[in-house]
């Protein structure tokens, strides 16, 4: 795996709403994402996780163009998404695709499946209308549903068949890379299950490179090759999964992982440690890393210099000055 | 969950319709209003009094032979009713199909552009709401001459922004919508999903405020009508009926009363309708009814 080609490479990618007050003014700027830099390899799936309001789905609409970033580069197959024209967007946007939280919600309420999986092949014209059946009937085999729902509307559906009715409307443009949003939230576990499996064989069907994104920490360690763990708005540790969940370097990482429950583990009632909230963005900006209020860990020079992500030797990225320098 | 695809939603609709007392009345109201547009050269009792004159039988009282009495000249209110509801009906249909082509667009344009643009025509269609819209008809009305053509004119002018407001805050919220934005990571172009997807999720309350804004535009029609600014005799307009009956009243009751009831039963027709459209199409109220 880490001898595959670099499919998406992002570059110190940074992403501030400013929200606005009467008049224009500006009242605030929420940095929710600031200078975050990771590669996926083809092939494989990265995970991505973190409180809410850490950043990280801001990080999938920026690769798919839903937002537009204020800083850095995005990569794409070696070339940059950035800055394309609206036609040039297109063609790309073809290959990297993003299945939302709510599949349900992501489809139009009015239409029927059938309609609703021919519309991105529409969008991306260049298929005859029966050529365009053809293929929604084959995509909807794939991810096993019966002709019959092709005359259904998105409410008749359970919460299972929508994320399959929403990922079979992405992989009608046989897309390369797929940004999975909490795609397993809201759901039975059983239902869980089905889902992550179903995943599991369209990566291999479709060959399939993804980035889960997720703060269901035992979901990730099933699905995922790689980890990135955000705090607010940036990665403060990445690596294979194996490495940071057996053994957690960033005190973030191992406060998220102490906070897993787990059944059957005696005294449940643990100190889970770091008390306090994540911090907004404009409030940590410039001034020190954004994690020092609430570590354990944290030297005198946590407060004043933000610690940039540096490789240690067995080659996970970890920003803290209490791991770079011990 | 009673969502769906637009067809589907609106066969639904009209089971619900039908069957709420008050909506079905309100249908009654207007089928009757449409039949005696359609037909009124065959209900009529004396279809040539719409031009004919027999001062001779002026001012006669209800009777069998003119069941709402006659008019100053002795023409058959009756007859002149039935006809009258033809320009009720094309007053009211060209100027809400004018008011929904100009307002829909730019409600639309408005509220998924928003900033500056959006900003810019929303002001725009501010300006026409701060005057009162029958102030502004009559400026117009007056401007371009008494006809019927002016009328509609001042009312599509006057009632295209309520329109645009309605659409721009449907507008607004859609945009929120998961749907609508996953269709920008898919690659759709803005005209696609606004057309194919924003609009036919607005159209219910177009379809509200149409039903409402008919029976609107006839009670302003008929007010520019009886201010004579609008159709001129001898056409059988029913606010222009009601403007020549005063100097007869209280005397000749009927030449009011007809065409009064006449107005208020069809106003109060597309007002049930409204009601009861807004009851079955309205989602958001559907919801609470539900509960």
């Amino acid at each position: 795996m880490t001898d595959n080609p670099v499919i998406l490479d992002v570059a110190g990618l940074a992403k501030h709403f400013t929200l606005r007050g009467p008049f224009g003014r500006v009242r605030r700027v929420v940095r929710a994402i600031d200078g975050v830099s990771f590669q996926v390899r083809r092939g494989e799936t990265l995970g991505i996780v973190g409180e809410s309001g850490s950043g990280k789905s801001t990080i999938g609409k920026c690769l798919v163009g839903i937002h537009e970033p204020d800083a850095g580069d995005l990569l794409f197959n070696d070339s940059s998404l950035l800055g394309l024209a609206r036609r040039d967007r297109r063609r790309v946007a073809r290959q990297l695709q993003y299945v939302y939280q709510d599949p349900g919600a992501s489809l139009d309420p009015r239409w029927k499946v059938g309609r609703l999986l021919e519309e991105p092949l529409v969008i991306h014209a260049d298929h005859g209308a029966a050529e365009r059946r053809e293929l929604v009937r084959a995509i909807l085999g794939a991810v096993k549903l019966p002709d019959a729902f092709l005359d259904r509307y998105p409410h008749e559906l359970s919460g299972g068949q929508q994320r399959r009715v929403g990922l079979a409307r992405i992989l009608t443009l046989n897309p390369s890379l797929i940004i999975l949003d909490e795609p397993t939230s809201g759901l039975d576990v059983s239902v869980q299950a089905a889902v992550i499996n179903l995943f599991k064989e369209m990566k291999a069907a479709f060959d399939l490179t993804y980035i889960f994104i997720s703060h269901d920490l035992s979901v990730v360690r099933i699905l995922c090759d790689r980890v990135a763990v955000m705090y607010a708005g940036r990665i403060v540790e990445i690596g294979d999964v194996e490495q940071v969940f057996e053994d957690p370097r960033h005190p973030y990482t191992r406060m998220l992982l102490n906070a897993v429950p787990r059944i059957g583990r005696p005294g449940a009632r643990r100190e889970i440690g770091g008390a306090g909230d994540i911090p907004a963005g404009e409030e940590v900006a410039g001034a020190g890393c954004p994690f020092q209020p609430r570590c354990a860990e944290r030297l005198p020079r946590c407060a004043v210099d933000e610690p940039l992500p540096e490789n240690l030797a067995d080659g996970r990225g970890v920003a803290c000055h209490a791991v770079a320098a011990p | 969950m009673a969502r769906g695809g637009l067809l589907a939603e609106y066969r639904r609709a009209w089971v619900k319709l039908v069957r709420d007392p008050s909506s079905a009345i309100g249908m009654v109201i207007l089928t009757a209003l449409v039949l005696s547009a359609v037909l009124a050269p065959v209900l009529a009792t004396h279809p040539q009094d719409v031009w004919d004159v027999h001062t001779a039988e002026r001012l006669r009282p209800p009777s069998a032979d003119h069941y709402f009495g006659t008019d100053r000249l002795g023409s058959d209110i009756y007859s002149r009713i039935l006809f009258g509801a033809r320009s009720t009906i094309f007053v009211a249909i060209v100027a809400i199909v004018a008011s929904l082509a100009i307002g829909v667009p730019i409600g639309l344009i408005a509220g998924w552009s928003g900033g500056l643009l959006g900003n810019i025509l929303m002001r725009f269609s501010d300006i026409f709401l701060a005057v009162p819209q029958i102030v502004l008809a009559i400026a117009i009305a007056q401007t371009f001459g008494p006809s019927i053509e002016n009328v509609i004119l001042a009312l599509s002018a006057t009632y295209w922004p309520w329109f645009t407001r309605l659409v721009y805050a449907e507008v607004r919220s859609l945009k929120n919508e998961i749907f609508i934005e996953s269709l920008v990571g898919l690659g759709a172009s803005t005209p696609r999903i606004v057309v194919l997807h924003v609009l036919p999720n607005v159209m219910s309350p177009i379809i509200i405020r149409s039903s409402i804004g008919m029976g609107f535009t006839i009670l302003t029609a008929a007010t520019l009508s009886f201010l004579g600014l609008g159709a001129q005799p001898p056409d059988p307009e029913w606010g222009r009926m009601i403007s020549e009956s005063r100097e007869y009243l209280p005397f000749a009751w009927w030449y009011a009363a007809a065409p009064g009831i006449a107005i208020f039963l069809v106003v109060m027709g597309f007002n049930l309708l409204g009601d009861g459209l807004r009851d079955v199409l309205d989602p958001r109220l559907r919801r609470k009814v539900e509960k």
